[in-house]
């Protein structure tokens, strides 16, 4: 099971650069980092479970011994928690720059715009 | 861009405070319990965009310029930097400087209460400031050359 | 057990969505199946004990889905359906089944050591345990006073690194700005007004 998990996860990672690589189209490359993100947050967030883990906060009257020892892995989630944010500038970044695009040559395929361009 | 309709209005007129006021409560006790800086500052930015969308661009515009989301970001991005200065005159970059208080008060973490809320004020006004650049598409010198 | 199952249940939906996202027609449909894929993402956060990050995952599925919809919905998607480029997809695919196995001798979970650790037992606890997670968790309350270690680690063990991502998030904003500026750009001022 826990392979099963593993496996699942990457699968997911490349459907994401499948989309970046194969799409032609600017929304579907969004799509695309959009899941990428998702893949790599999701993994690492996984790598850190522990099998009936609590989250890693001192509850009342818990002594820090007791919380090592029953606690998930802080340490993936203290770095995907600044990814997701990033995740959704970067998001907003790329939007932006759909929409020039659009505004400029009125589609989203980039062949088009390549043919356009000339 | 239009507003919605006058239902929609009075609602969000009526909750848009209490999320702001949610999203203060997460950034500021974000050192006893899930939450923090990054999670509050895009709950305040999120109902901020739902002001934004019940009410239509122009009002937005009035509530919020965008040049004053600028200088808010910019602003919280130099308090953090400025939190780990401070740090630097007692002994290194980033240390923290306040008394660590008691576990699960209010005044326990130091440090760790400011830079949420300077990390808070980055994120919310950023965010903020690029959504009414993409969706209302208002942009200064366009609109006085409109008039 | 149970948790384990509804986290890899989730996971197949994820797949099933971001495979509906890449593959539909429609563009409407395919940003409403990331948006599917991002919840089912949030809800995995918060059965893997990771409330912190379940929060502010589903505000930002929030925005990007108004972000999404709203470039989507009011352009017009004239993109023909080309035929499969054939090289490209058999150059992911053996890349992609490369990475697999790859994963699937480096998990700990054949028994090595070293590599990903098997699922549900993390580094941390292990005999083997070098790293500094342990540390962390037993040391946050006293030295910084913070009940919620992920904050204990993200502003004050490691503040270094959020300093990086809050320049980064800064960048990338920046970015934002200057391409969708109008100030500068006399020859594009009468173009098409933003709806």
């Amino acid at each position: 099971m826990g392979i099963a998990v593993y496996v699942l996860a990457f699968g997911l990672l490349l459907i994401g650069v499948y989309a970046l690589v194969a799409k032609k189209n600017i929304v579907r490359i969004i799509i695309g980092i959009a899941i990428l993100g998702y893949a790599v947050n999701l993994l690492l967030v996984l790598v850190g479970y522990r099998h009936g883990g609590t989250p890693p906060i001192l509850a009342d009257g818990q002594t820090s011994a007791d919380l090592a020892a029953r606690s998930v892995d802080p340490l993936p989630q203290a770095m995907v928690l600044t990814s997701i944010v990033i995740g959704l500038s970067v998001t907003a970044l790329a939007v932006a720059l759909a929409i020039r695009l659009y505004d400029k040559y009125g589609t989203f395929d980039m062949n088009d715009i390549r043919n356009l361009r000339g | 861009m239009k507003g919605m309709s006058p239902i929609v209005r009075s609602i969000v007129g009526l909750i848009a405070g209490f999320v702001m006021l949610y999203g203060l409560y997460v950034v500021s006790t974000g050192h006893l319990g899930p939450g923090g800086g990054f999670a509050g500052g895009v709950i305040i930015m999120a109902g901020t965009v739902m002001l934004i969308l019940a009410f239509g661009g122009d009002k937005a515009r009035e509530l919020m310029e965008e040049r004053r989301c600028h200088v808010l970001q910019g602003a919280g991005a130099l308090a953090f930097l400025v939190v780990a200065l401070v740090g630097l005159w007692y002994g290194g970059f980033f240390v923290n400087f306040l008394p660590t208080g008691r576990v699960h008060h209010l005044h326990s973490g130091g440090a760790i209460a400011i830079s949420d809320l300077a990390i808070a004020m980055s994120v919310a006004a950023g965010l903020i400031g690029i959504f009414l650049a993409l969706i209302i598409g208002c942009r200064a010198a366009m609109f006085k050359k409109d008039k | 057990m149970t948790i384990e199952f509804f986290i890899l249940m989730l996971i197949i939906f994820m797949i099933i969505a971001a495979l509906i996202a890449v593959e539909s027609i429609d563009l409407l449909s395919a940003v409403i199946a990331v948006g599917a894929a991002g919840f089912a993402l949030s809800v995995i956060d918060l059965l893997a004990g990771a409330p912190d990050l379940a929060f502010p995952q589903v505000l930002v599925e929030v925005i990007t889905l108004v972000l999404l919809i709203r470039m989507v919905m009011t352009r017009r998607d004239t993109s023909r359906q080309t035929s499969r480029d054939t090289l490209r997809t058999a150059v992911v695919l053996l890349a992609g089944s490369v990475f697999l196995v790859a994963v699937f001798f480096a998990a700990g979970g054949m028994g090595m050591s070293g590599g990903i650790p098997p699922f549900g037992q993390p580094v941390m606890g292990s005999a083997a345990d070098t790293g500094v997670s342990t540390q962390y968790l037993t040391r946050c309350a006293e030295d910084t006073g913070a009940a919620n270690t992920v904050m204990g680690i993200l502003l004050d063990y490691r503040a270094y690194d959020t300093l990086g991502e809050a320049t980064v998030i800064f960048v990338a904003i920046l970015g934002g700005y200057v391409v969708l500026r109008r100030v500068g750009r006399k020859k594009d001022a009468k173009e098409v007004e933003p709806s």
